[in-house]
């Protein structure tokens, strides 16, 4: 608060006295921001005029907590927090032996995500694991597997892309189409998704190389959105607003379908009962192989050429061009394999919804995406997919609170405040740590000696 | 001929809220170097307090003349709205101005994301509309031309001239173009620079909800998801003028309405916000230093 410093003198080191004015001033400040906003509510009445409702006890309750807040925060949370500092200062860096959980933390999660629709199954029966699997399972799923296509683009090679939901868009919309005028299967249009996604990717890569940091930030969100109004607007081809549906389902490898009535339906095969859940589960297999390629694959491009001038590219531009690396195919490419996963994420969303529109590819998708991304530490799969985990997981879990309405009234209805806690949480994980959960960059080059490069230390590429 | 002068004096009119917004944009990307993501959502909470007061103010004292309810709904506008700003900067931006270049720009969108939902949360996801403020029309040659589109065009000019004023002239402004030079000399010169930024962050939010209460009057209808289309494009405006310069957002902001409503006139209305962005990232390959803004100059 702007008082800190005027206060630590004056106040003669008075610490109740201090938190006292600063909780009264935040108290104020909430009053100000709220008094509109909280403590009157515009609704329409019978004759569908506006009328003001007041809520004056809301508003007192967030005066409070905001004053209440403060004022402990200033008074226990500071001072706890400056001398855990100094602790932890005094303690010298010891090198702490890795558990073997924290050793082999990637290839457990892996296993534990194979294991999951099965003891889901074993646990809430077939259908009961529809939930976990489909609501929690894929829909995490298919955001760690954007993110992690988007790492590629702004973890390793620094560019930074707000519109990366175009290219999820391509994906989609490429196998919703084909397939229903050409009725290919999934399994032919998955990779040709792929290609055209990256094809787009290099055509809107194209004219943006020259551009670096915020700027490229605007032009990417800039294609996103005409990419998304020219398929509300082409109504001949992409039926507008009211999207593509009736989708065709993926089969295994054409072996067995998941039609209802196909003679060689999964369920009827196996005879099992009938069931939604097989081609929820199918597909949960679907998408966790897709994530776990798009993450091998920038595993592995991390330690070609390719991948060494993507981190070069971030690191310094200048530096990078001036020791002879062509940064056109680099960045190029980084456009391109970046919009490939994207353009997989999105036709396996496709086939997963069976019905596509332009809704799904708002702006706010992308945002998510980069959130998830910076949240989780750029660059580092592991901190991405824990990253995703929490903020996607996390807001579905609010659906499940139904015990809230149990406090807060029967109207109460935790899905509407879903994205205002996203929005929340993005500021204060990033607020929090800068760096994101896994805060440590180490560059997969190196001379000599291996350099953990800290966080705070390291200059952004201008990118 | 006359079709043309009317889409032309309704551009305008469109460009100049447009303007209002990139003023805010222009000068914090001037002075810290960031997209103010929240800025469009900041207009929308301008317009929102708008409304509020509209409706005590109708409730409370019946048949106040328009000029003083227009007048006390933009104050309270402009109260609320730097409010909010100047909480924003410092508890989302500030602590993360010495991070790395995405850090802020996060928070930023989280911001966004945050306001326009708060926004949904406590006023309700519908329509808002009031019943029109202004509606005389006056007919000059043929055009028509309303009142409230007058008032807004006067009302950017003036503001301009103001900001201009206190930009170039004052020591303030001296104070905020030291800040946007070299933030750490202007500090050893004794400047408070978080001062200086937190006063830039409150003059953006200001002009952005005196836009915001010229949209609910415009338009009379607001609802929470209008930040984000117009900020959008009073962030195309102010890079089209030149981000830095005032007077270069307020000509982006008129050049972006005229194109949009040029475009709806003589082509298809539902391509107008692609011509929109299309013109962003075009003027951001060929000339990103915009029309009136000073090229960036690499430093190594």
């Amino acid at each position: 608060m702007a008082t800190t410093t005027y206060s630590k003198e004056s106040a003669g080191g008075s610490l109740t006295a201090r938190a006292l004015r600063e909780g009264f001033f935040a108290g104020l400040v909430a009053f100000g921001l709220f008094f509109l906003f909280v403590g009157l509510e515009t609704t329409q009445n019978i004759r569908n005029e506006l009328v003001l409702n007041q809520r004056w006890g809301l508003l007192a309750i967030f005066v409070a907590v905001a004053a209440a807040g403060r004022f402990l925060g200033v008074l226990y949370v500071q001072p706890w927090l400056a001398a855990r500092k100094t602790a932890k200062a005094a303690v010298a860096d010891k090198d702490v032996p890795e558990t073997f959980l924290a050793r082999n933390f990637s290839k457990l999660a892996i296993l534990a995500l194979v294991l999951m629709p099965p003891v889901a199954v074993a646990l809430f029966g077939v259908q009961g694991s529809l939930k976990w699997v489909d609501n929690f399972g894929i829909q995490i799923l298919i955001y760690v597997m954007l993110a992690w296509g988007l790492n590629i683009v702004v973890g390793l090679a620094g560019l930074l892309d707000l519109g990366y939901v175009a290219f999820y868009a391509v994906g989609a919309y490429s196998y919703a189409l084909l397939s229903q005028h050409f009725g290919f299967s999934f399994w032919i249009l998955l990779p040709l998704a792929g290609i055209l996604a990256a094809f787009w990717g290099m055509i809107l890569g194209f004219p943006v190389l020259r551009l670096k940091g915020d700027y490229l930030a605007i032009v990417t969100l800039a294609f996103g959105e005409i990419i998304r109004l020219v398929l509300i607007n082409w109504t001949e081809v992409t039926k507008g607003t009211f999207g593509i549906s009736g989708i065709p389902k993926a089969s295994v490898f054409g072996i067995w379908s998941f039609d209802v009535g196909a003679a060689n339906n999964f369920a009827k095969v196996f005879e099992l009962p009938m069931s939604s859940a097989y081609y929820k589960i199918f597909l949960f297999y679907v998408i966790l192989a897709l994530a776990l390629l798009t993450a091998y694959v920038t595993i592995r491009l991390r330690r070609m050429p390719i991948g060494r001038a993507w981190e070069a590219l971030r690191e310094d531009e200048i530096a990078c061009r001036s020791l002879g690396i062509n940064t056109v195919t680099t960045k190029l490419t980084a456009f391109a394999t970046g919009a490939m996963f994207g353009g997989f994420a999105g036709s396996f969303f496709a086939v997963r919804q069976g019905f596509v529109s332009p809704e799904s590819f708002v702006f706010l998708e992308s945002a998510i995406i980069l959130a998830i991304v910076v949240l989780g530490g750029m660059g580092s799969l592991v901190g991405i997919a824990v990253a995703a985990t929490v903020m996607v997981g996390g807001t579905e879990l609010l659906r499940e609170m139904t015990f809230l309405k149990a406090i807060f009234g029967p109207d109460f209805t935790p899905e509407l405040y879903r994205m205002l806690i996203f929005g929340l949480a993005m500021v204060v994980v990033m607020v929090w740590k800068p760096r994101g959960f896994v805060g440590s960059r180490e560059p997969t080059a190196f001379l000599h000696e291996r350099k953990a490069v800290s966080g705070s230390f390291t200059k952004e590429g201008h990118g | 001929m006359e079709y043309f002068v009317q889409q032309l004096i309704n551009g305008l009119t469109l460009g100049s809220i447009y303007g209002l917004i990139a003023i805010g944009y222009t000068m914090v990307y001037g002075i810290i170097g960031m997209i103010n993501f929240a800025h469009g959502d900041i207009f929308m909470l301008g317009g929102f307090a708008a409304l509020i007061i509209f409706l005590i103010l109708t409730s409370v004292f019946v048949g106040l003349p328009v000029v003083i309810l227009l007048l006390v709904m933009m104050a309270a506008a402009m109260l609320t709205a730097a409010l909010w700003n100047w909480t924003i900067e410092k508890v989302a931006y500030r602590p993360l101005r010495g991070s790395f270049r995405l850090a802020p720009l996060i928070t930023a969108i989280g911001m966004s994301i945050t306001l326009s939902n708060f926004v949904q949360v406590t006023q309700g996801p519908r329509n808002k509309p009031i019943p029109p403020l202004v509606s005389s029309v006056y007919e000059v040659f043929g055009l028509s031309v309303s009142l409230k589109q007058i008032m807004i065009m006067i009302l950017t000019v003036s503001l301009l001239a103001v900001f201009w004023y206190i930009v170039n002239k004052t020591s303030l402004g001296r104070a905020q173009r030291a800040t946007e030079q070299d933030r750490k000399m202007a500090a050893l010169l004794g400047i408070d620079v978080d001062r200086t930024i937190s006063i830039t962050f409150i003059m953006g939010a200001a002009l952005a909800a005196v836009a915001g209460t010229m949209y609910l009057m415009y338009y009379g209808v607001i609802v929470f998801t209008d930040g984000f289309v117009p900020g959008v494009k009073a962030f195309t405006a102010a890079v089209l003028g030149g981000i830095g310069s005032l007077p270069g957002a307020v000509l982006g902001g008129l050049l972006i309405g005229l194109i949009e409503s040029l475009w709806s006139a003589y082509f298809t209305i539902d391509y107008k916000d692609v011509a929109t962005f299309s013109i962003l990232a075009i003027v951001l390959i060929f000339k990103p230093s915009g029309i009136l803004g000073r090229p960036e100059v690499e430093k190594v």
